[in-house]
């Protein structure tokens, strides 16, 4: 038999035979691997999970023409630069001053659908207009004109050329606008109606993208969409992107400190069971020495031990951590978390060191012990 | 040469000289008991010797060497290669089974047999006990565990403090008898006991009295498990 089969085969006895007072130690680590792996994967998280939430404060990213409006197909050339699944609206705006019982409105053209992802926080009185020939007004407007939800409203534009004779469209009004804002203002109308009305077609003025991403990668698809396309200039509304980027560093620095603070105090109890585990086995260590045993082979007896023990404990807590982390997600951010693989060995590394370093130092000071005194005892 | 030589020994806690003056001299393969009333350093003696402590003053020459003058790792090797220890309390690792508390000692000296572990077992009649754990064994049982580990090795001396002390006759008589294999088979036995009838099968009996080496009875007849009559007389002395 080779001597690390012998080695293999103590290490393993001593987890299994002895299991009460292993599990005991089993415990926390696994408990301490558990909240670890738990916090961090949240802490990784976090930034995707806020992401989504920052999403309904609205567009964090501003379209406009670089030298007057721009077309449809540059605003489709712009959004193939921001991944798919990263962009969660976006809405093209076109501005311009129709009239409503012969007073000057700005209307405002848009794809409702965008418009309604881009601007979650808008609250309508009735419905968002869900095809053409239907038209939402803003609140002021709907105030001023004293217009409800179910009016026909005829909107006429005067085009430049021809003065004398407006353009009119009649469109049914399906909701009443309330932002808070210069949006209640306005009327919004699709952009079909809005060809119609004009007898051009669409171009934009502005367009409002909300994109789930931070700040620092906003800004890199900026740039991507300003190279590629020429005509279209891409910022960001500094005023969200901002306060996204303190509040998320901030949530993160505090995951960060209750993550440090209970790696601290897992490495404490982890230590203090494995110096109550070693120290209940002197005699061991005693009579393992009397029957010739060096320092060194000890040490390593008993460090395979615990190391091993913090691989179990690891493997535990990557399990549960996730189960942990998934729970806090469901709970404080009603949604799935997304677990990093890469967690799970670490984890598991993690407690093997700290579960080694931690038992070091007692088993260290047990190889003092004088196998003629403790073997004595009793 | 002889395998075995004290010079003139002190051991000294304090005041109290657990040693004093002791000087001996073991042959190889002799078989020696040392005697003598608790705290008469009889322990004390038989931890130097089996290099877990070291003289205050005096040499210790083991094969040639002085082992007082060796540093803690040296005497772990020394104690590796060269002892097997038997205790009063049995000392065995309580996780492991009795065939692996064998390799265990295999383990530390060079490589763990499992083959060559059973044999010791077998010789001590434990062959069919051997994956058990201590716990599930009897105390004479273990003890034998504890012959089987110490054997093991081929060690040039086996030294037991009171092998017996824990045991019954039945069992006693049991390990008696393993030492009179081992000492047929050219092993070195020194045994610490406080049993006259296990001291009387010694070819020696040396009696220690407050750190002095205070008598030494040779058992003329040695032939195997002979009584002397100077145990007669010993044993009055120590009842009184
Ligand atoms: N580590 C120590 N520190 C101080 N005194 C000690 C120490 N070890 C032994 N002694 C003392 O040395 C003396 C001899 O002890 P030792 O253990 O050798 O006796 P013993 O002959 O084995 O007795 P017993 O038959 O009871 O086992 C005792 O008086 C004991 O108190
Ligand atoms: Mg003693």
């Amino acid at each position: 038999m080779k001597k690390r089969s012998m080695y293999f085969r103590m290490i393993t006895a001593s987890l299994l035979r002895r299991r009460s007072r292993m599990l005991v130690a089993l415990l926390s680590i696994a408990i301490g691997a558990t909240v670890l792996s738990g916090l961090v994967t949240i802490y990784y998280d976090v930034p995707r999970q806020m992401g989504a939430q920052f999403r309904n404060y609205g567009a964090n990213m501003i379209l406009t023409g670089s030298d007057g409006r721009f077309t449809a197909s540059d605003m489709e050339r712009s959004l193939k630069e921001i991944p798919m699944e990263e962009l969660v609206g976006a809405a093209p705006y076109r501005y311009e001053n129709v009239r409503i019982h012969e007073q000057p409105v700005v209307g405002a053209a848009t794809d409702m659908t965008g418009a309604k992802a881009a601007s979650p926080f808008w609250r309508v009185e009735g419905e968002w207009p869900a095809s053409d020939g239907q038209i939402m007004v803003g609140a002021n407007v709907a105030e001023s004109f004293r217009l409800k939800t179910g009016d026909l409203l005829t909107v006429s534009y005067t085009p430049e050329e021809h003065v004398e004779t407006d353009n009119t469209i009649d469109l049914t009004i399906t909701g009443i606008l309330d932002t808070g804002g210069s949006e209640e203002d306005f009327v919004y109308l699709t952009l079909a109606d809005m060809e119609k009305l004009t007898g051009e077609v669409s171009a934009f003025d502005v367009a409002e993208l909300s994109v789930s991403a931070q700040s620092d990668v906003l800004s890199r698809y900026a740039e991507k969409i300003g190279e590629a396309v020429p005509a279209v200039g891409a910022h960001l509304v500094k005023r969200v992107t901002a306060s996204e980027t303190t509040v998320l560093s901030k949530l993160q620095a505090l995951v960060l400190l209750v993550t440090i603070v209970v790696l601290a105090l897992t490495m404490i109890c982890v230590a203090t069971t494995m110096t109550a585990v070693v120290a209940e086995r002197r005699k061991e260590i005693g009579l393992r020495k009397a029957i010739g045993a060096s320092d060194r082979s000890i040490i390593g007896e008993f460090l395979g031990e615990s190391m091993l023990l913090g691989c179990i404990g690891g493997v535990l807590g990557a399990g549960l951590g996730y189960v942990f982390a998934q729970q806090v997600s469901l709970r404080v951010f009603s949604s799935e978390i997304r677990f990093q693989l890469l967690l799970i060995p670490a984890t598991i590394l993690v407690s093997v060191l700290v579960t080694g370093l931690s038992s070091l130092l007692p088993i260290r000071s047990a190889t003092d012990v004088d196998p003629a005194l403790v073997l004595k005892g009793e | 040469m002889s395998l075995l030589e004290l010079k003139h020994i002190y051991k000294i806690y304090g005041e109290l000289h657990a040693l004093d003056d002791v000087s001996l001299k073991v042959e190889k393969g002799e078989w020696v008991s040392i005697m003598g009333p608790s705290g008469s350093g009889k322990s004390t003696m038989m931890n130097i010797i089996g290099c877990m402590d070291k003289p205050t003053k005096g040499e210790v020459l083991l094969d040639g060497v002085d082992i007082a003058k060796e540093s803690a790792r040296n005497l772990t090797a020394i104690r590796r290669d060269k002892i097997g220890l038997i205790f009063q309390q049995f000392h065995l690792v309580n996780y492991l089974t009795a065939v692996e508390n064998v390799m265990l000692a295999q383990y530390y000296h060079s490589m763990p047999d499992e083959k060559e572990a059973m044999e010791a077992l077998d010789r001590v009649g434990l062959a069919d006990r051997a994956k058990h754990l201590p716990s599930q064994l009897s105390g004479g049982e273990q003890q034998r565990v504890c012959v089987a580990r110490a054997l093991i090795n081929y060690p040039e001396i086996i030294l037991a403090d009171e092998p017996t002390g824990n045991l019954d006759e039945a069992n006693e008589e049991i390990v008696v008898d393993l030492f009179h294999k081992l000492h047929n088979e050219g092993t070195t036995l020194i045994v610490v006991t406080h049993d006259p009838e296990v001291a009387e099968v010694a070819q020696r009996t040396l009696v220690l009295r407050s750190g002095k080496l205070h008598k030494e009875i040779v058992n003329q007849n040695f032939t195997g498990k002979i009584h002397f009559e100077d145990m007669d007389t010993f044993r009055k002395e120590e009842t009184q």
